[in-house]
């Protein structure tokens, strides 16, 4: 478990970025918290050869509240997320999802941007960024493009940013007054990448749900817009009725990947269950607002 | 042999016997000091990488190293064949004991056909591990796949894959346990109950992992190893018999060993081969498993498939139990210990707690293309135990009693002992009762269903759970190793000297990985000499210094080194008081040692300190009358006589919440009442058990090794292969009752796997009973959500 040889530039601005990726295109792999990518270079899994390091670059760095959304710098590091008072009052899906993330030490280093760009299936970062309907800022010698979440994540471990494109930010639209988020994962143990997960992100009046973003992650090769169950679910009031037509939609916007934790029943089941589970919690928390 | 005033001596308030002392090895770990294996640096050190098979079967046209040898930094690539040479002859990997046992000649690297996925099959030495990694890239290999033996309920299949041509069949071995009425009891039983259980293979996941540095002195042709080992002297016969060193000639260390739960007693062919080149080379050579290559390349252990049956009477009386095992090994029996041991312990234990007399059990062993397996903490015990402790939670549910009332009436009672159970083995001092009595006690047993009852009717499905067991530790020698021809000693043995300053060092054939043999060791030694802990240092893991030994492993190091240890210093006291006397002019048997000083037996009058012994013994030797010639020093070796095992036995209550909608499992409490003889330190001795217990949980929740139809592993990284961590794991509360053996002197009985034994049986029995209202239950292990919601049918 030793790493191929490969070289080692620590960046100095984004333009050197810029100019590396152009030169290396697919060899070369953006160095972030390294909590993926060294244990890939580790396990020989991937053998690149040339790790372009972004941790001085300050202009990555950082959360700031803006004009209706929040700025989270690529190299915001999970931990600050996690403490950060802004995403706290702000983003309160992401303030929930982020104790599921690993365990400390890896929250030390692991960052913001590292976990969106590699679009783990079962990562909860991607998850709350399409719950919330954010926008991925990603860079290059060719300019700045922004991309919607939804464009974002097409695949295993796949998306929108070209190789010769860094990402630099993501922003997410601040949770409007009168929404309420949940966000519900399993994993065997606590800090384990989850078997099956939910984002969900709601506006409730009264007893109805007037509409709700509900993204599944952890089943399928990328987190995952329900729409057929946003649809079931739009301008109902949640009962038993809703649930079994929400839940049955399910059926259609979900085609899970059976994996080492179980088979595609199982996993559509657990989704299931935690949309259930879910919903009733955004209900109880809309009433007590 | 012990006197009445030296057994005194063990149960006096202040003695060191029953104190909590913390382990010496654990305060220099935490001053970042430890030594392991890795932190030995010598000059020169070459480093070892392997080219495993990529493969579960194929047989291997051709290599070419060619090109990896060209490598910057490459010294040595060597073929398994080109080893194969260097070496005496293959291992074969069965014991004479097991009647009728077969297994393939092996080489320590793969020659023309490589039978598992991870086979090592060529090594490269290079200066530094990642130029070794960067070369074994290199190696071109041009394999012919062949059809693996992937699952064992297929491995005997006539006209099947077979695993070696030798072996036609893929059977190891095979065997029978039968009272002789077994099929009568059933045909007369009121209730017969039949299940069918399957456990998944685990591996031991040692926190350091397999390592070994290897020196080879051309000039006097010694042969020195640095090694991660529970068996010193095992590994020295059996690596000297390999390589063709005289074996006085090689000397094994085991230093700091960081975890090792039976992994790091057997011999492994990368081992070897690192040895083999420090050899060829004339420079150290050194070896660490990394953990990719631990998953394919340590023992695997636990795949069984059990079904069992039990007979009753409508009363609830046990009248028989039935059981067939068909055990996966993997696609070699493992030198020198075998792979049928997990087999063999399932048959001898299976129900062992209980009082019917008609019993069969029958295993069948057979090979498949799959990492080898064979002895992991509490070899077979987790499985025998949750098949009987399951069958007994039938029977208890068949006959309406509670299933702590049924084990009551159906363990055999405490003044029954000794008695040999249906099993055919004699059994002695056992507390079943004693610890069912105070397990209710401390589980607040009526309390605790009548809390489940108001939560189920709340829609909180929670369970409790039960198991006894029966715990074979410290192996006697009529039993399997040495009477079955492996180089295994099942004496073990203590050297102990007086030195002149009044310091005592003892030497010890047990080893110490992690839980506090040398302090468990130090504490007998002190209360036998009447020295303080703080005067004797314990010598352990270097062949150079400690008598012969068989090491550590099957809860073998307190009941029987400790034995040893115990013999050793009750003897240098007697030759200290012998001494003592001629110059006090005393009789001997009026004299004491207490804190170092010979007193006045009595009184405790100080008369003359061991310092001063020490000295006279060693250097004013002038001062003795002529005819007094000290030796200062003593070994005694202890082995059981007859005895098959010193048997403990123990009680696992659990408490845990299933959420019938996820299947997920909440462990919440965990209580374990067993009977380890007499505890020497009951901290390290909870430990034992609170890991142990852990070890066990895993097994039932979350270990897997995950093989697909080509008999590849699946799961071998450890985020893919979960071991239980601290956050799921639940309260572990630890009591002992103690009933000291009758064995030894001593009294101590093995602790070191009662809780991994019984978790996995008792945390089966939780969900099942959580699962009760549901008419669901669970068989097989992990008890994975998905195993839990197929239960419930809703998968
Ligand atoms: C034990 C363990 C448990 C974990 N559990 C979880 C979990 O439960 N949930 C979870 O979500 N994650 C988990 N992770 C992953 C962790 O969150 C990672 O830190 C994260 O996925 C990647 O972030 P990083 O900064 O470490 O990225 P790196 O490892 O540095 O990079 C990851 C990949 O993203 C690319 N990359 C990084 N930053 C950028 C950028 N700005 N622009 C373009 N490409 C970039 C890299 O080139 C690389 O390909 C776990 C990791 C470990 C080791």
């Amino acid at each position: 478990m030793k790493a191929p040889r490969f070289s080692y530039v620590r960046a100095e601005s984004l333009e050197q970025v810029f100019e590396l990726l152009k030169q290396y295109g697919e060899d070369a792999r953006i160095l972030a918290g390294g909590q993926s990518l060294i244990p890939t270079l580790n396990m020989r899994l991937s053998q690149p050869a040339i790790l372009i390091d972004i941790n001085r670059l300050d202009m990555l760095k950082g959360i700031s509240a803006g004009d209706g959304a929040v700025r989270i710098g690529a190299l915001a590091r999970h931990a600050e997320v996690a403490e950060s008072p802004v995403i706290a009052a702000r983003l309160p899906l992401i303030a929930a999802a982020m104790p599921h993330v690993a365990h400390v030490a890896v929250r030390n280093r692991g960052t913001f941007g590292g976990s969106v760009a590699l679009a783990d299936p079962a990562a909860e970062m991607p998850a709350c960024v399409l719950a919330l309907g954010g926008t991925l800022v990603v860079a290059g010698a060719r300019g700045r493009r922004e991309i919607a979440a939804e464009d974002f994540f097409r695949g295993l471990y796949e998306t929108a940013r070209e190789p010769d494109e860094i990402l630099v930010e993501v922003r997410v639209p601040t949770e409007a007054p009168g929404t309420v988020s949940v966000f519900l994962e399993l994993a065997q143990r606590h800090g384990d990448f989850a078997i099956a997960g939910l984002a969900c992100h709601a506006r409730i009046e009264g007893d109805t749900v007037a509409d709700a973003r509900l993204v599944y992650f952890a089943s399928e090769d990328r987190p995952r817009l329900a729409k057929g169950a946003m649809a079931a679910l739009a301008g109902k009031a949640w009962n038993d009725g809703t649930r079994a037509a929400v839940i049955g939609a399910l059926t259609d916007d979900l085609d899970p990947m059976t994996n080492l934790d179980g088979g595609a029943a199982m996993k559509l089941h657990l989704q299931r269950v935690l949309t259930g589970r879910a919903l009733d919690a955004a209900v109880a928390q809309a009433r007590a607002a | 042999m012990a006197t009445k005033e030296d057994l005194i001596r063990l149960e006096r308030p202040n003695s060191y016997i029953g104190r909590n002392l913390t382990r010496s090895r654990a305060r220099r770990a935490v001053a970042g000091r430890g030594q392991y294996t890795d932190d030995v640096l010598m000059p020169r050190t070459a480093h070892a990488a392997f080219v495993r098979s990529p493969y579960a079967k194929a047989r291997i046209m051709r290599i070419d190293t060619a090109a990896a040898k060209e490598q910057p930094g490459v010294l040595l690539v060597m073929t398994g064949a080109e080893l194969a040479e260097r070496c005496t002859e293959p291992w074969v990997g069965t014991l004479t004991c097991f009647d009728g046992m077969k297994s393939a000649p092996q080489y320590p690297m793969a020659v023309d056909l490589a039978v598992w996925h991870g086979e090592p099959v060529v090594m490269v030495v290079a200066e530094t591990r990642a130029e070794a990694e960067d070369a074994c890239e290199l190696v071109e290999i041009e394999w012919e796949p062949l059809p693996p033996v992937a699952e064992k309920e297929t491995a005997l299949r006539p006209g099947g894959p077979v695993v070696h041509p030798a072996i036609a069949d893929n059977l190891a071995f095979r065997k029978t346990i039968d009272t002789g009425k077994v099929d009568e009891a059933f045909a007369n039983a009121d209730i017969v109950i039949e299940e069918t259980f399957e456990f998944g293979r685990h591996t031991a996941v040692s926190l350091e992992p397999r390592a070994l540095l290897a020196d080879y002195d051309k000039g006097t042709q010694r042969l020195t190893i640095w090694t991660s080992s529970q068996c010193p002297h095992m590994i020295q016969a059996v690596f000297a018999r390999t390589l063709g060193v005289p074996e006085h000639n090689v000397r094994i260390v085991a230093p700091d060993v960081g975890g090792s739960f039976g992994l790091k007693i057997h011999t492994f062919g990368d081992e070897v081969a690192a040895t083999a080149a420090a050899m060829a080379l004339g420079r150290p050579v050194k070896f660490i498993a990394d953990r990719l290559e631990s998953f394919v390349s340590d023992i695997h252990a636990r795949e069984n498939r059990v079904k069992g049956r039990i007979a009753l009477s409508k009363e609830g009386v046990i009248q028989a139990v039935d059981i067939d095992v068909l055990s996966g090994a993997g696609a070699y029996s493992q030198y020198p210990r075998t792979s049928v041991f997990e087999a063999n312990q399932i048959l001898n234990i299976t129900a062992g707690p209980y009082n019917h007399k008609e019993y069969r059990a029958r295993a069948t062993v057979v090979y498949m293309n799959k990492v080898p397996t064979s002895q992991y903490r509490a070899v077979g015990h987790p499985i025998g135990n949750s098949v009987g402790e399951a069958l007994v939670d039938l029977a208890a549910e068949a006959v309406g009693q509670d299933p702590v009332e049924f084990r009551r009436r159906n363990v055999i009672p405490d003044e029954a002992f000794p008695t040999t159970i249906a099993a055919g083995i004699k059994l002695q001092d056992m507390s079943h009762t004693a610890c069912i009595d105070e397990l209710m006690k401390r589980m607040d047993y009526d309390a605790l269903r009548a809390e489940q009852a108001v939560l189920r009717r709340q829609g909180i499905h929670r369970g409790i759970g039960i198991a006894a067991f029966i715990k074979g530790t410290a192996p006697g020698p009529s039993g399997y190793y040495g009477i079955g021809g492996a180089p295994i000693a099942s004496q073990d043995a203590c050297t102990i000297k007086l030195e002149p300053s009044g310091g005592v060092l003892c030497m010890v054939g047990v080893t110490d990985q992690g839980q506090g043999v040398d302090t468990v060791m130090g504490q007998i030694a002190a209360n036998a000499l009447g020295v303080s802990m703080e005067s004797i240092r314990v010598i352990s893991g270097d062949t150079d210094a400690v008598p012969y030994g068989g090491g550590t492993y099957a809860s073998r190091a307190t009941a029987i080194g400790g034995e040893a240890t115990y013999q050793a210093a009750l003897a240098l006291r007697a030759e200290i008081l012998v001494l003592a006397g001629v110059l006090l002019q005393a009789e001997p048997a009026t004299l004491d040692i207490v804190d170092g000083i010979v007193v006045d037996a009595g009184t405790e009058t100080p008369r003359i300190p061991l310092s001063e012994i020490g000295r006279i013994g060693h250097f004013q030797v002038a001062e003795l009358p002529n005819d007094v010639k000290p030796v200062l020093s003593a070994t005694r070796r202890f082995r059981l006589t007859d005895d098959l095992y010193i048997f403990t036995n123990g009680i696992h209550g659990a408490y845990l919440e299933v959420d019938p909608d996820t299947g997920f499992i909440k462990l919440l409490k965990h209580w374990v009442v067993e009977d380890c003889g007499r505890v020497i330190n009951p901290m390290l001795a909870d430990e034992q058990v609170r890991g142990g217990c852990v070890q066990g949980l895993g097994g039932a929740l979350y270990e897997h090794c995950i093989y697909d139809d080509a008999a590849q592993l699946q799961n071998g990284t450890l985020a893919d292969y979960r071991v239980p961590m601290a956050f799921e794991m639940p309260d572990i509360e630890v009591a002992h009752v103690q009933n000291p053996t009758t064995i030894s002197d001593l009294g101590a009985k093995g602790v070191g796997e009662s809780g991994t034994g019984a978790a996995p049986a008792v945390v089966m029995n939780a969900v099942n009973d959580a699962l009760r209202p549901f008419k669901a239950r669970v068989t097989c292990q992990p008890m994975t959500p998905e195993a839990v919601l197929r239960a419930l049918g809703k998968v």
